[in-house]
């Protein structure tokens, strides 16, 4: 199997590195704002029992499974974003292949 | 006793049929290092998932967890859900990939490694694989003693603890020494499997000996009305912040779970297992402590040292079902342990021991320095060569060694669980406590170029003496600012320290920034 690592030097700009920036901030917030909802805080103290379980239960299962909806979506439109470094840096060796 | 026979076959056939796997997947090993800790990095999604998932469960997910929704209601399972199935996760994307990368670009096999070569730092290398090796210890201890614990219950004490617990770990160092990292996915996969199939088939079980879960729960509405509400008693909204959040960054660091970040086969089963990780979390979870709490309502008796799972499922089951839970339980813990005993033992001898014998090929002698800490260091460093020289021989000896770090390791922790001190989840929390120091300096390092070796010192050390402080000292309190956990604090001042120190001093020329900088990998 043939390992590639991308040269990105050339594809390096300005407007890439804002869009880039833009891009790990809204899976930032997506990310804390699955985080944070994960425990249905504005049902504290409720006891309402719906279908067997109290319905912070049920609450909590359905926002585990949007959990699951929610990273798959990152895995197919925002992976990479924020570890992949664009950073000159990184690429001083420009192409680098291996057999696996 | 003829249901004692019953049950032993039970778990012992399941034991052997997992010592099978093992042995299938020995012969597919080859006999170099890089196989034996990573399987040379070839694990898919099934396999890396589970290996994954079920290391992460232990004894607490059948025993400990549930004995907490028991006593204390059933809100863990939003703490599980959010530390293991969301905190976790976004970790496993912004430590697991990035580790990867790395891992891939450079040959690392331990987080030591990984830091050490970046740092330039022999010192740092051995003090993370030490700090990792203290806190793993004890909780490799805990799940001894959980298995004994198990057996004892299981059998009425027909077993005894000893020979429980000593079972276990000798079963497990054969299967560990044997196989190796490939034999340990193999089999974490059937016992992951084997745990979800049968907690599901429990609850069924019991809940439709009681008339359903609107039954089961009026019931719990009856004698513990407070359970059913939403946080109360040891429920506040700062504990299942501090516990999730100190929990799923401790994980991270478990030597078994880290190494794991660097053994998946390409990008697509890193992708495939983020996706899966919030689902399963529930399914395993949610069954297994609404059990619990349903058990409060049933008014169940849990025997003193016992665990409320096989109480409720003797009193509502068959003899033959609650052993075979049993087993999964102990598959549960010897899942976790047997990963914990392969990581220990890579951290000991690529980290702590191939250093001091590399240092071997060195000259012991260092310019003369008229300071007492240049005398100091010139003896220590001195000391380290020979004792490299006295160790080394060849390279084959490092496979060799591993294997007898295993069973050293797993033979004291059997030792030490014969007498272990305070209950499961205190010496649990405070293993994941310890380990969720070292998190975000290893954060802060790989995404920070101006991390330097000082500001790493600062950081890992800062929070791992104040954490120790607040375990050991009855002194220092254990909560702050309304309920917020010490482990939590400590990771703050760990995070300031690593900054701070980084930003106060330089990179020494023997510090390598670029090592971090990656650019994304095609695997496949």
């Amino acid at each position: 199997m043939l390992v590639q690592l991308q040269a990105s030097t050339t594809m390096w700009d300005a407007s890439n590195w804002t869009r880039s920036r833009f891009e790990a901030l809204g899976w930032a917030l997506a990310a804390l704002t699955v985080a944070a909802l994960a425990v249905p805080w504005f049902l504290w103290r409720d006891s309402t029992v719906v279908a067997g379980l109290p319905l912070w239960v049920w609450w909590h299962v359905g926002w585990m499974g949007l959990a699951s909806v929610a990273f798959y979506a990152f895995t197919r439109y925002g992976w990479g974003v924020g570890v992949e470094s664009a950073d000159p840096a990184g690429t001083e060796t420009p192409e680098v292949s291996r057999d696996d | 006793m003829t249901d004692t026979t019953i049950q032993l076959g039970i778990v012992g056939g399941y034991m052997v049929l997992a010592a099978a796997i093992g042995v299938v997947a020995y012969r597919l090993t080859d006999r170099t290092a890089e196989d034996y800790y990573l399987a040379s990095r070839t694990f898919g999604t099934v396999v890396l998932l589970f290996t994954t998932f079920a290391t992460l469960l232990s004894a607490f997910t059948f025993f400990g967890g549930p004995n907490l929704t028991f006593a204390q209601g059933p809100e863990w399972l939003l703490v599980m859900g959010l530390m293991d199935g969301i905190i976790f996760a976004v970790l496993w994307y912004v430590l697991g990939y990035k580790q990867w990368l790395v891992g891939q670009r450079h040959g690392y096999v331990t987080l030591g490694e990984m830091l050490g070569d970046r740092f330039g730092s022999r010192l740092l290398r051995g003090l993370v694989a030490a700090i990792s090796l203290f806190w793993l210890f004890p909780y490799v201890m805990l799940q001894q003693k959980g298995a004994g614990q198990a057996i004892v219950g299981l059998t009425d004490g027909a077993v005894p603890f000893w020979v429980g617990a000593g079972g276990i770990t000798l079963f497990m160092i054969v299967y560990v020494a044997v196989s190796g990292m490939r034999g340990v996915a193999w089999t974490d996969t059937l016992q992951g499997i084997v745990m979800l199939g049968l907690i599901w088939a429990a609850v069924a079980w019991i809940l439709s000996a009681v008339g359903g879960p609107s039954a089961a729960t009026a019931r719990l509405a009856e004698t513990d009305p407070e359970f059913l509400a939403l946080g109360g008693g040891l429920y506040t909204p700062e504990y299942i912040l501090s516990t999730a959040i100190s929990i799923a960054f401790g994980v991270t660091m478990f030597p078994q779970i880290n190494q794991r970040f660097f053994v998946a086969r390409s990008q697509k089963v890193l992708k495939r297992t983020l996706a899966l990780w919030p689902v399963l979390v529930v399914l395993l979870f949610v069954p297994a402590f609404m059990l619990g709490a349903w058990a409060a309502g049933l008014g169940v008796t849990v025997p003193e040292n016992g665990n409320v799972i096989p109480a409720v499922l003797n009193e509502y089951t068959a003899g033959w079902f609650t052993a075979a839970v049993v087993a999964a339980a102990l598959a549960a813990m010897m899942s976790s342990s047997d990963s914990m005993l392969l990581s220990g033992a890579s951290y000991l001898t690529r980290d702590l021991y191939r250093p001091v014998t590399d240092l071997a090929d060195e000259e012991p002698t260092l310019p003369p320095r008229a300071s007492l800490a240049g005398r100091v260091r010139r003896s220590l460093l001195a000391l380290a060569v020979s004792i490299g020289r006295l160790l080394r021989s060849d390279r084959d000896r490092e496979a060799l060694l591993a294997r007898a770090g295993v069973v050293v390791f797993a033979t004291l922790s059997f030792v030490a669980s014969l007498s272990a001190p305070g209950t499961l989840v205190q010496i649990g929390d405070t293993a994941f406590g310890g380990f969720a120091q070292l998190a975000l300096p290893v954060i802060v390092a790989l995404y920070w170029s101006r991390t330097t070796r000082w500001g790493m010192y600062a950081g890992i050390g800062g929070s791992q003496l104040f954490y120790l402080a607040s375990v050991f000292l009855s002194g220092v309190p254990q909560s702050y600012l309304g309920g917020w956990s010490a482990s939590v604090v400590c990771m703050a001042l760990g995070l300031a320290l690593t900054v701070g120190v980084s930003l106060l001093t330089s990179a020494s020329p023997d510090e390598d920034a670029s090592l971090y900088s990656v650019s994304g990998v095609d695997g496949d």
